[in-house]
């Protein structure tokens, strides 16, 4: 497959956030204001990272991508259709009565969805999980986990990250969507996670941050992860709550 | 129901200086009150409901009275075992609320319900366990949760549930009220879905039964004096709950029946069946889903009557 080139990317990008700002208000869903956060991340992932086969979704070779805050399940979405992995009629019946797309991503609601979640600090360990089968089984798939800041305040995450290390799941890596606000108040005043990447690195992870509405930025740390050797990989990718939408002050 | 809530704690608050409220990062300008009032008797402890059960243990212990609250399956199924050794074992006075239960959030999908919760908390020795209807049985619910000596568990809506009661009424742990008369059946129903036991018994008499309708808000300890009443003198008894027909009302009020074998009234459980929702809804389709609606109600009572 030919390589999308940025300029293409942030044109996809842009197109990605007019879908999921029409499925929002034609649906009447919250949290649009954290799909806009993370869809940069989406976007690149999609186009330039991972190895996926719409045609395939359940190939188990296939790279798994986590969108572990699952609120933010409409950027997902409109992904997931403009790759080809269900017809895009699905986004208009998006959240409405009886419609394949939940809210937020049930099992096996839709091609490429490898994770119900909503409940937040579930997708690491899992996708922990899925590394490490595939250093058993000798396959050479790799795991894309993204997760919200205020995520991070579970315990399950960190439990998940001194797995990860202790494994040397460096098939595995993790972009931390750091906007900077949780659900009532700043991620920094609720809970201290400051200083996030050098948690990380404490952790025993490659540790790096990036701009995470820089997409040429974001596929090449998401590059690098693919590389190291020996250590997942956190990015902590700095990120506007609503990027792209005047409302949020992005 | 949850602005209820937020009022009636600061009013506890105010009365007595042990209250605190923790909440695990929902409920924005919900307790702003509080806040202004008390700052130091609020706290947000982020999205880690696990380690916000723990702190409140510890507060128990250096004799506080600390009220816990976040969306119910977070709070309950996350925290299962906080709950169980840091509160349940060692006996703590704090209470627990659960925000958003049943299918409140049913568009949100499974990680977002609850119809199980119920049945797994009531297991735990010494857990009061709770489901007022609407906000005044909630108020009267949270006064008495200060008379408790161990730890409650209360499950509430959400926002915008009709009220059943027109003043708070006098209503303790263990009790039930009775709203309308009857003398075919009676409806015994927990937590918000009692509305739809009401139309459901007016449904009823408009086919010439007459259906009592009882709120039955303690799941633990059961009310047994009205149990052994209603079993005595109707031929047809009905549980109702936003929860599995499993281990949440129908299944107490079924192991109670069990042991009281010489009372011959029929039992039906009306709930949620054994399985998750899978159906992207809201709450209401989701109770016509599980036929939990006035007209699914007057059957399923209607049917047992003309066979009992
Ligand atoms: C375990 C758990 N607790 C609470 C919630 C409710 N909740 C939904 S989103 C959210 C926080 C949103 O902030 P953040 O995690 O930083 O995500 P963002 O939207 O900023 O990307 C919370 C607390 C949840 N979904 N899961
Ligand atoms: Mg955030």
């Amino acid at each position: 497959m030919a390589e999308t080139d940025i300029a293409e990317l942030l044109k996809i990008a842009a197109r990605m956030r007019g879908k999921v700002i029409e499925m929002v208000a034609a649906s009447g869903a919250a949290h649009l204001a954290s799909a806009m956060s993370c869809l940069d991340i989406v976007v690149a992932a999609y186009w330039r990272i991972l190895n996926l086969d719409a045609a395939k979704a359940a190939d188990p070779l296939r790279d798994r991508f986590i969108l572990s805050k699952g609120h933010a399940a409409s950027a997902l979405y409109a992904v997931l259709a403009e790759r080809g992995f269900f017809s895009k009629d699905w986004l208009d019946t998006f959240a409405t009565h009886g419609a394949p797309l939940a809210e937020q991503p049930a099992p096996g609601c839709a091609p490429g969805v490898e994770l119900a979640t909503g409940s937040l600090g579930h997708g690491l360990p899992v996708g922990a999980g899925h590394a490490l089968a595939a250093q058993i089984q000798k396959h050479d798939y790799q795991v894309l986990v993204c997760m919200s800041d205020g995520e991070c305040n579970e315990g399950t995450v960190w439990e998940a990250a001194m797995f990860a290390a202790a494994r040397k799941l460096q098939n595995l890596t993790v972009v931390v969507d750091y906007n900077k606000w949780q659900a009532t108040g700043r991620s920094n005043e609720i809970m201290q996670l400051s200083p996030l990447r050098e948690k990380w690195a404490a952790f025993g992870w490659k540790a790096v941050e990036v701009d995470g509405h820089d997409i040429a930025a974001l596929v090449d740390a998401l590059d690098r992860s693919r590389q190291e050797a020996g250590k997942p990989t956190a990015i902590i990718a700095h990120t506007v709550k609503g990027k792209g939408v005047s409302l949020h002050g992005g | 129901m949850r602005n209820a809530f937020a009022d009636e704690i600061l009013a506890l608050a105010r009365q007595d200086p042990r209250v605190v409220l923790l909440s695990a990062d929902i409920g924005n300008r919900l307790f702003d009150k509080l806040k202004a009032e008390f700052p130091n008797r609020f706290f947000n402890c982020g999205v880690a409901e696990a380690n916000m059960i723990g702190v409140a243990a510890g507060m128990a212990q250096s004799g506080l009275r600390p009220f816990c609250y976040t969306i119910t399956p977070f709070i309950t199924y996350r925290c299962m075992e906080q709950i169980r050794v840091d509160l349940c074992y060692h006996h703590l006075p704090v209470t627990v609320v659960g925000t958003g239960s049943g299918l409140s959030y049913a568009s949100l999908g499974g990680t977002h319900h609850s119809c199980e919760e119920m049945g797994m908390l009531r297991l735990l020795p010494g857990l009061t366990v709770g489901g007022p209807a609407d906000a005044p049985e909630l108020r009267a619910l949270l006064r008495d949760s200060l008379n408790q000596n161990g730890p409650v568990y209360l499950r509430i809506g959400k926002k915008g549930e009709p009220e059943m009661h027109s003043a708070v009424p006098a209503l303790k742990f263990g009790q039930s009220i009775t709203l309308r008369e009857g003398k075919d059946a009676c409806i015994l129903s927990i937590g918000t879905v009692l509305p739809v036991a009401m139309a459901a018994a007016e449904k009823l008499a408009g086919q010439g039964i007459s259906t009592r309708v009882v709120s039955f808000p303690t799941l633990k300890p059961l009310d047994e004096k009205c149990l052994q009443e209603v079993f005595s003198s109707f031929k047809v008894v009905a549980t109702l709950e936003e929860h599995s027909i499993l281990g949440g009302l129908g299944g107490s009020v079924a192991e109670w029946k069990a042991d009281h074998p010489e009372l011959n009234a029929r039992l039906v459980r009306l709930g949620t069946p054994d399985e998750f929702l899978h159906l992207t809804c809201e709450q209401e389709e989701a109770r016509e889903h599980y036929g939990l609606t006035a007209e699914g109600i007057a059957d399923r009572i209607e049917t047992l009557l003309r066979l009992a």
